[in-house]
């Protein structure tokens, strides 16, 4: 459990010229939940974006520091930040499935890392990742309807399971559940506990019961510093910093 | 809720009640009325203008529709052709069959003798229909000598006239028997046993109080010079002026009297309850069937008329009851269709040897100088061709184009500049890039004249910006969830917008298309510059043949002076709105059915 899978050393965001994130140095292990939490607008986002380098087809954003995967700098010029993104698989605040069916949706990935030679294995990784994205029960039976014909659950596990299809390393979820109805924010939350076993997942939520409910460790973001990051229990219930306290007991946000 | 408000008496609203209406709330409503005709009313007289522009086209179109056909037998006489079944083809092509047909008509109307009924005669026949059939027995040598049913286009005149585009003969009543008796003069002495030409002699008279007031105007005129005369006369300097304008003034009082002299002469006479009247080529044509042939009245009385022969006619008749008399009320001069060729035509016809069918030669021919010949066909083709290059120069580059502007490019100066100008370029007047491929493709290039490549090109610089503009713009519909998605599962940046975000912009961007390119089918002006408006009869067979197109096969054939191009430019109107209506009818059935909503 205490190995180190992402570790990031002094990062700074600029949008433009406003400093986004400051100073961010975080140490993110594998098997583990990380929450990022925080009161809009502190970063948190723009540094979960940072992690797979998506911040990259925002002109005016400008990253500086280190950001380590496995060792490995993620910055550096010779990684291609198309197989980064292979390894950190990423899933957004909105639904957002490809308006195909549903197997496409999930074959594409694998698809065009060429992770399949014929049509049995590409069947085999689409019905292995739509069992991990805990769906498989509910398409099985139509895997050529459009994806964007789902309920909002459906098509965030479907896009979990479009992002766990390339195997990644990481997962990273921003804002997951924002746009659900607390059932399937059930469900998914859920999912994310059994992920846990695979891959290191960071997540972001605005919601505080969310993160103590799904994960281990806890970052607080505020106005683009890293306050307090720790046990999640810990975080909850005796923050070190007054901001946290302030934060989690309502006063700020 | 006013049925309410009356049955409670004295109900008085209380102040705030939402049933008290105020003025503001009454003022606010009549302007959502007042604004709602305005509306109405525009929506009202755009439809009202659209539909009367259409109908027009239409009902001008239709005489476009049918052409007119003798079909007469023709005897191919080898020893006048002077070919026989064994000469060359072109040899037998040369062959006078012009001659052929002219004889074929003045051996069936031996009375058209003279100069002028012998043209008029001829020109029944149109100019064409000579080659038609020359082409069909080169092809054919053996039908030399044989008599064939080959049908001989008529010519434009012949078939306006069967439109009723001069009006119709309108027979008259009559009660009398009809006898006629020849002149020495050669003339025809005709009478009936009733006044039956008393309306006719109406309507000739009625011809002269036109006259007398032709004449009156034309002696108003010669009033005022009087009185401009009397001015000079007072301002005149020296005696020799003076008596100058004095003679002139006098001249001017003579013409005058002697007009309005000749005025009143007419107007006794057209009072006159009787009298004989000349009909002249200004008046309404007499025109009387009897014995088997047609006569013209030269002049007319209630009861007897003096007239002529237009075909022959067996005489004399005497007191027969087999006769009609018809009136056309369009006189003579009027019309380039003489009464000779209305006695014809109906002789022709009478005998079942004029048919009018659809005209599929509109549909088939190039254009023509001759109306009856001339089709669409010709411009169709060019159109397609110009359309072709213009399609595939323009939605290459300019979707490609699109999407670097839209995904790729940097925003920096340098692509703003580029935004600007593409977006001021679309609003550049066609001409413009009509001089411009003048001077570059035609003048720089040397790339040949009025032909579908250099169109193609003009009207593609043309439409690129409509294209480009509306490609970005569906690209930028697309929505960023889409390219987000595609770069998170690790799609380079090209694929993301080639697998997902082109396909999806894919709708809006044929639409905006097919919209550049019936903008680009409609176009006339930039084609004019490059010589597209050439007068070409050959359907081009490639890019690089002399070619027209439909919008100026339109602009010429308006142009043409001959009656009959009037339905053939319609006709050119309707077909090139069809090929518009698909194009966009295409482009909504696009829209429709891939439009996806995410």
């Amino acid at each position: 459990m205490t190995d180190v899978k992402i570790k990031a050393k002094d990062v700074q965001v600029y949008y433009g010229d406003n400093h986004a994130i400051k100073d961010v140095s975080v140490e993110i292990e594998n098997n583990t939940v990380t929450a990022f939490i925080g009161p809009s607008g502190c970063g948190k986002s723009t540094f979960l974006r940072c992690i797979n380098r998506m911040n990259d087809t925002i002109d005016v954003c400008r990253v500086e520091g280190d950001i380590r995967l496995d060792g490995e700098d993620i910055n550096d010029k010779q990684v291609d930040p198309v197989q980064l993104r292979a390894k950190v698989g990423m899933v957004f605040q909105k639904p957002n499935p490809f308006p195909k069916s549903i197997y496409d949706n999930v074959a594409y990935g694998p698809k065009i890392h060429g992770m399949s030679r014929n049509k049995a294995e590409l069947d085999e990784i689409v019905e292995k990742a739509l069992r991990r994205g805990a769906i498989w029960d509910e398409v099985k039976d139509r895997l050529d309807a459009p994806g964007t014909g789902l309920s909002g659950g459906q098509q965030q596990r479907l896009c979990i399971a479009r992002a766990i299809a390339t195997e990644p390393e990481v997962l990273l979820m921003d804002e997951p559940c924002s746009a659900l109805d607390p059932i399937a924010t059930a469900q998914v939350e859920e999912l994310i506990d059994e992920l846990r076993q695979n891959y290191c997942v960071v997540i972001v939520t605005h919601s505080m019961q969310q993160a103590a409910r799904v994960s281990q460790k806890t970052a607080f973001f505020h106005l683009g510093n890293l306050v307090e990051y720790g046990d999640t229990p810990k975080i909850f219930t005796n923050p070190e910093d007054s901001r946290t306290e302030s934060y989690i007991t309502g006063r700020i946000g | 809720m006013a049925d309410i408000a009356s049955t409670i008496p004295d109900a008085a609203p209380r102040p705030g009640s939402l049933a008290a209406g105020s003025d503001r709330l009454r003022k606010r409503r009549r302007a959502e009325l007042r604004l709602k005709i305005y509306g109405l009313s525009a929506i009202g007289i755009a439809a009202a203008a659209l539909i009367a522009l259409l109908s027009t086209v239409v009902f001008q179109a239709g005489g476009a529709l049918f052409s007119t056909y003798f079909d007469k037998e023709i005897q191919l006489d080898t020893e006048f052709l002077g070919v026989t079944a064994s000469s060359d083809p072109d040899v037998i092509r040369r062959a006078d069959f012009d001659g052929l047909i002219e004889r074929g008509l003045e051996e069936r109307f031996p009375l058209a003798t003279g100069r002028q009924e012998r043209r008029e005669l001829h020109d029944l026949v149109s100019g064409g229909a000579n080659f038609e059939l020359a082409d069909h027995v080169a092809a054919n040598p053996d039908l030399l000598g044989q008599s064939i049913n080959f049908p001989l286009i008529g010519s434009d005149t012949l078939d306006l006239y069967k439109q009723g585009a001069y009006g119709r003969l309108d027979r008259q009543p009559v009660n009398g028997l009809l006898s006629v008796s020849e002149r020495e003069d050669g003339n025809l002495d005709i009478s009936t046993s009733a006044n039956d030409f008393t309306d006719a002699l109406r309507q000739v008279k009625a011809q002269l109080y036109v006259d007398a007031d032709r004449l009156r105007r034309q002696a108003s005129r010669q009033e005022n010079a009087i009185r401009v005369y009397g001015e000079r006369v007072e301002a005149a300097e020296t005696d020799e002026e003076r008596s100058e304008h004095l003679a002139d003034q006098d001249l001017a009082r003579e013409r005058r009297d002697a007009l309005i002299a000749q005025a009143e002469g007419l107007e006794a006479r057209a009072d006159g309850a009787g009298g004989a009247e000349e009909v002249d080529d200004d008046n309404v044509s007499l025109l009387i069937k009897a014995g088997g042939g047609w006569m013209r009245l030269t002049e007319v009385n209630r009861a007897d008329a003096s007239g002529e022969m237009l075909t022959r006619v067996e005489l004399p008749i005497e007191d027969s009851e087999a006769w009609s008399f018809h009136i056309m009320a369009m006189p003579e001069s009027n019309r380039p269709f003489s009464d000779h060729q209305i006695a014809w035509a109906e002789t022709l016809d009478e005998a079942g040897l004029i048919e009018r069918v659809f005209n599929t030669r509109f549909f088939t021919a190039a254009d023509s100088r001759a109306p009856e010949l001339a089709g669409i066909w010709g411009a169709v083709v060019g159109s397609f061709w110009t359309m072709l290059v213009t399609f595939s120069l323009t939605f290459p580059v300019g979707v490609l184009g699109a999407i670097y502007l839209q995904e790729f490019a940097p925003r920096n100066r340098f692509t703003d500049f580029i935004e600007v100008n593409i977006n001021n370029l679309a609003a550049v007047p066609s001409i413009v890039f009509g001089l411009l491929g003048l001077a570059v493709f035609l003048g720089f290039f040397g790339m040949p004249r009025s032909a579908p490549l250099v169109g193609g090109i003009v009207l593609a610089l043309m439409t690129l910006p409509t294209i480009i503009i509306a490609s970005r713009a569906a690209l930028r519909a697309v929505p960023p969830s889409i390219r987000e998605a595609a770069l998170g599962v690790g799609a380079s940046k090209v694929q993301a917008v080639f697998h997902h975000v082109l396909p999806l912009a894919m709708p809006g961007i044929l639409t905006g298309t097919i919209i550049g390119m019936a903008a680009a089918l409609g176009e006339t002006a930039p084609l004019l510059l490059i010589g597209m408006v050439a007068f070409i009869v050959e359907v081009p067979t490639g890019i690089t043949d002399n070619a027209t197109v439909l919008p100026v096969q339109v602009f010429r054939w308006s142009d043409f002076p001959e009656r009959a191009f009037e339905a053939k430019t319609a006709a050119a109107i309707c077909v090139l709105l069809t090929f518009l209506v698909v194009m966009n009818l295409v482009a909504i059935i696009l829209r429709r059915k891939f439009e996806r909503r995410w």
